[in-house]
């Protein structure tokens, strides 16, 4: 069954031209190309103020196939709710032909879970039909790598740096934005990553099939601000799902099912070790934060799984395409 | 009685927030619209709170009124809430030549002698009264309406009547449409002045 | 009734027309910008509630639900998200308008810059209010003026009828290809948005008719055809951008001009830039905007009975800024006041008095002294009497009076306020004098 999906993919138009200006294994692009792909119908992207944004569309170039528009960056949903509305008003007094076009938003998490968290969560509420797609890379990574909401416990950001006083990096826990999602009752929420792109790309599919708002958090690893090898990414998007920092699953119309059961669930110190930004724990040897890190993840896994119930997979890897 | 407004005449309503006394004052304000001439209506600015004091303002000119904002010196004052006499200061900033006309259980006699008049005529009527023996409800708006056309002549009877009957009848059953009528009408004929 | 249905009609301004749907009416300030927009029928309205322009959006909601519009209403969660909305809406080619007021107009400021720069030409009423803090609900122009360099054009208006006049003109004058900017109606807070006032309102089918259809020049909704709205810009192109929109701004002083000839052969009522009364022969004047400028002109009716030559000049738009037609009046007076119902703190003088002086630079040797006078601050009243003062006191400056203060607020509580120069402890008298040119 991947298979299908591939080909469907393969024969897809490319919505996003190569010559943008991201830096070398960045995974924001991996994802907008995904994503888009998974549909058929002619999309309208929206845009928030961030690396994607400002790396793909500078005057008087675009790298944008489809019709784009970049805003602010706080205004991501409340723009893409315009977008969507002007659509049915024309549609409705037929000044536009009678045609399904879709409508995506993608957001870095400083634009959904921090500046762009209010107009995102108008647009949810009021049920604009439209896909919100935040990649998250856990940092301001366009401004030079400032920590927001999303930056995971013990990272060093430059505005959470892990000093000689203060060795922790950043000291509090990431925000659970796809649980702030799904407190909005709109009918598919789902976590995803660029990883596993089969499971990326069913999402998307299901995101774009669905009447309403659909939100995805996809992490998007970031050799910039994580201090690694722009190769890995990949291994590093797959590294998060597989020691349970960055589950995979899915809530549609209230239905919960984890979409990924990984066949061994690896000690989060794999997923540090690799990454500069957390370089300073195992300088300082601060087991004691891993531990801490541990147990964080333990807990929320076991959560998941307890939701889960009876429908957790029976076998390991991908298990619904 | 019939009296030519040949200048601007500025009227000042004294009210309780939820009496009614905006719409009133857009009342008088369509009247004297259908008799071809120019107005304005409008409330005293800002939040308003249930049963506390409010004013409401007019402007009627026979030329486009150009001025906006809170009346100087009302020419004519209306109160329609009865407890104001007294309670706030109705009797400041009329005109000489100004009238007041209150609605009040009281005679001019007795309410002369609660406020401070520096020569304005004044004007008293049971407006409840006449509202509640007309159509069951103490809303003396219309009665004062009646009144203020006897009064005043900003406005016609007879275009008062046309006026009252076209905005109940949009609301209310015939029986209160005609009891607001015969309420425009007492009222005319009941207010005491000198 | 006769008698009275003919003096009635004495009110329609152009008898002769033969379109019989247009009638005289009683509306408040919001209600009649609720029922300009009702006639236009944009395609989208993002909106979000603030005093004193509520009413707008409630208006506009009531006749949605009612089949009297076909506009989709996006009520959104704050002000940026409204004019965000509206962007990312004008930007699908759709026709947009809203409506905001103070607060919710600072909020909006971000995206204000975006509007303009993106040449979208959304309507946006604004029901002037002073800003907090201290938090104040009365009119006030701070915020409109604050918003004054957001690339925006500006009107003023005077009375609710012309707030129905501007708006139904707004979408004609910001949606022309020579000009494609946004536009800003303002009114004044209670002063205009709650007063009801008999206005003419145009018939629908007329006001649909000057309007005309609209068609967006670059629509994200053309799948075929592919925009990118919104890039960035590298400081090799800013630059030409920004000329594109002065551009824009020059050419609306024209079809501002056409607009409101064209529109005061239609329906009797001509607009311009600016709004000159009894200035033909005046010695003094009172510069004004918005809907103050009626009580400046009575007192100007009862000054000229006196055998006074005083005049009004009114602003009808602020941006573009009719310097021209300013200089135009005021060359040869002997004396003006500017009066600004907003204030620019540490600066010398209010927005308007600024612009109005920089405007006489250039004729400084014919130029009249100005004065600048800032009145009705968070609503504070204005009296006939406060106008009188001022008229007296150009009077005084005309006679070569050196110590008729250049800068005061009118109007405080208790004793007279201290006047710019007396709070500015270096300018003496003798410099404020020099510098008037004396």
């Amino acid at each position: 069954m991947p298979n299908e999906q591939l080909t469907f993919a393969s024969k897809q138009a490319e919505p996003l031209a190569g010559g943008h200006s991201l830096c070398a294994g960045c995974a924001a692009s991996i994802i907008v190309r995904q994503v888009i792909m998974a549909t058929e119908d002619p999309v309208v992207v929206a845009n928030a103020t961030g690396c994607l944004e400002v790396c793909t569309g500078i005057y008087p170039t675009t790298s944008w196939n489809v019709s784009w528009i970049h805003n602010a960056f706080a205004n991501a949903g409340a723009t893409l709710s315009g977008v969507e509305s002007a659509y049915r008003a024309l549609r409705k007094r037929g000044e536009i032909p009678e045609r399904e076009i879709k409508f995506v938003a993608f957001g870095g998490d400083g634009g959904t879970y921090d500046i762009g968290l209010q107009s995102l969560s108008g647009a949810m509420e009021r049920g604009h039909d439209m896909v919100y797609v935040c990649y998250d890379n856990g940092a301001y990574m366009n401004t030079g790598v400032q920590r927001s909401s999303a930056t995971p416990l013990g990272a060093h950001t430059t505005t959470s740096p892990a000093g000689t006083l203060m060795t922790i990096g950043k000291s509090e826990i990431r925000k659970d934005m796809t649980a702030i999602a799904e407190a909005h009752g709109i009918p598919y929420i789902a976590q995803s990553s660029p990883g596993y792109y089969m499971d990326l790309m069913y999402k998307a599919k299901r995101a774009f099939q669905t009447k309403g708002a659909a939100f995805l958090n996809v992490m998007s690893p970031c050799p910039l601000g994580w201090s690694t090898e722009p190769a890995d990414t990949l291994v590093l998007a797959r590294l998060a799902v597989d020691t349970c920092v960055w589950p995979l699953f899915e809530i549609a119309e209230g239905e919960f099912s984890l979409t990924y059961l990984p066949l061994e669930k690896k000690p989060v110190i794999e997923w540090l070790q690799p990454q500069g930004r957390f370089r300073h724990i195992f300088k300082n040897n601060d087991e004691g934060l891993i531990d801490r890190i541990q147990a964080d993840v333990d807990r929320d896994w076991q959560k998941l799984l307890d939701r889960a119930g009876d429908a957790i997979p029976d076998i390991a890897g991908p298990v619904r395409f | 009685m019939e009296k030519v407004i040949e200048r601007m005449m500025e009227v000042r309503w004294h009210s309780r927030a939820g009496q009614g006394a905006v719409t009133a004052a857009e009342t008088l304000a369509a009247t004297a619209l259908r008799e071809g001439k120019h107005v304005q209506a409008f409330p005293e600015f800002g939040p308003e709170r249930m049963g506390a004091p409010l004013r409401a303002f007019n402007r009627i000119s026979p030329r486009p009124i150009r001025i906006h904002g809170v009346v100087e010196e009302a020419n004519v004052v209306i109160v329609v809430d009865s407890s104001l006499l007294g309670a706030v200061p109705v009797d400041a900033n009329v005109a000489p030549d100004g009238v007041i006309l209150s609605n009040t259980t009281k005679s001019v006699a007795e309410v002369r002698r609660i406020l401070t008049l520096n020569g304005q005529k004044l004007a008293c009527l049971d407006a409840t009264q006449i509202a509640v023996d007309c159509f069951g409800m103490q809303k003396p708006n219309t009665p004062m309406l009646g009144a203020i056309a006897r009064v005043t002549g900003l406005v016609a009877l007879d275009t008062l009547l046309v006026e009252v009957e076209e905005i109940f009848s949009k609301k209310f059953p015939p029986k209160v449409v005609e009891g607001n009528i015969k309420a425009v009408q007492r009222a005319y004929q009941e207010v005491s002045y000198e | 009734m006769t008698k009275t249905q003919k003096s009635k009609d004495n009110l329609i301004q152009n008898p002769k027309s033969k379109i019989q749907n247009r009638k005289v009416v009683i509306l408040s300030g919001n209600n009649a910008v609720a029922n300009a927009l009702r006639q236009v029928d944009p395609h989208v309205y993002p909106g979000y509630p603030i005093t004193p322009s509520t009413k707008i959006m409630e208006t506009v909601a009531e006749f949605i639900a009612n089949g009297k519009m076909q506009c989709e209403m996006v009520a959104v969660e704050s002000e940026h998200s409204a004019m965000s909305a509206a962007v990312g809406a004008a930007a699908g080619g759709a026709r947009v308008a809203s409506a905001t007021a103070a607060n919710g107009l600072a909020f909006m400021w971000e995206v204000l810059y975006i509007a303009s720069g993106s040449h979208l030409p959304i309507v946006l009423a604004i029901g002037n209010r002073a800003l907090s803090a201290p938090i104040n609900g009365f009119a006030d122009h701070g915020e409109s003026m604050g918003s004054r360099d957001a690339g925006w054009i500006q009107f003023y208006s005077e009375s609710v009828q012309e707030a129905y006049d501007n708006i139904i003109q707004a979408f004609r004058i910001g949606e022309d290809s020579r000009v494609r900017l946004p536009v800003m109606v303002c009114l004044d807070g209670f002063l205009l948005t709650h007063t009801s006032e008999n206005i003419t309102m145009q018939g629908d089918d007329e006001v649909t008719d000057f309007v005309g259809p609209y068609h967006a020049e670059f629509s994200l909704l053309d799948p075929d055809k592919p925009v990118s709205h919104g890039l960035s810009d590298p400081p090799s192109y800013y630059m030409e951008h920004k000329m594109r929109q002065q551009a824009g701004m020059e050419k609306a002083r024209e079809v501002i001009e056409e607009v409101g000839a064209e529109y005061g052969k239609r329906f009797g009522r001509p607009y311009g830039l600016v709004d000159p009364y009894c200035m033909d022969d005046a010695e003094t004047a009172i510069i004004i905007l918005g809907s103050e400028a009626g009580r400046v002109k009575g007192v100007v009716d009862k000054m000229r009975e006196a055998g006074k030559k005083v005049g009004a000049l009114r602003l009808r738009t602020v941006r573009p800024f009719p310097d021209e037609q300013i200089v135009r009046q005021l060359l040869g007076l002997k004396a003006v006041a500017i009066m600004d119902r907003s204030y620019a703190p540490g600066a010398v003088g209010a927005p308007m008095f600024q612009e109005v002086r920089s405007a006489l630079y250039d004729y400084r040797d014919s130029a009249p002294p100005i004065v600048n006078r800032i009145y009705g601050l968070g609503g504070r009243e204005l009296r006939n009497a406060d106008v009188r003062n001022i008229f007296a006191e150009l009077d005084a400056l005309a006679d070569g009076d050196a110590t008729v203060p250049v800068i005061q607020m009118v109007g405080l509580r208790g004793e007279p306020a201290p006047t710019w120069e007396e709070m500015r402890p270096l300018e003496t008298p003798i410099a404020v004098a020099a510098k008037r040119g004396k």
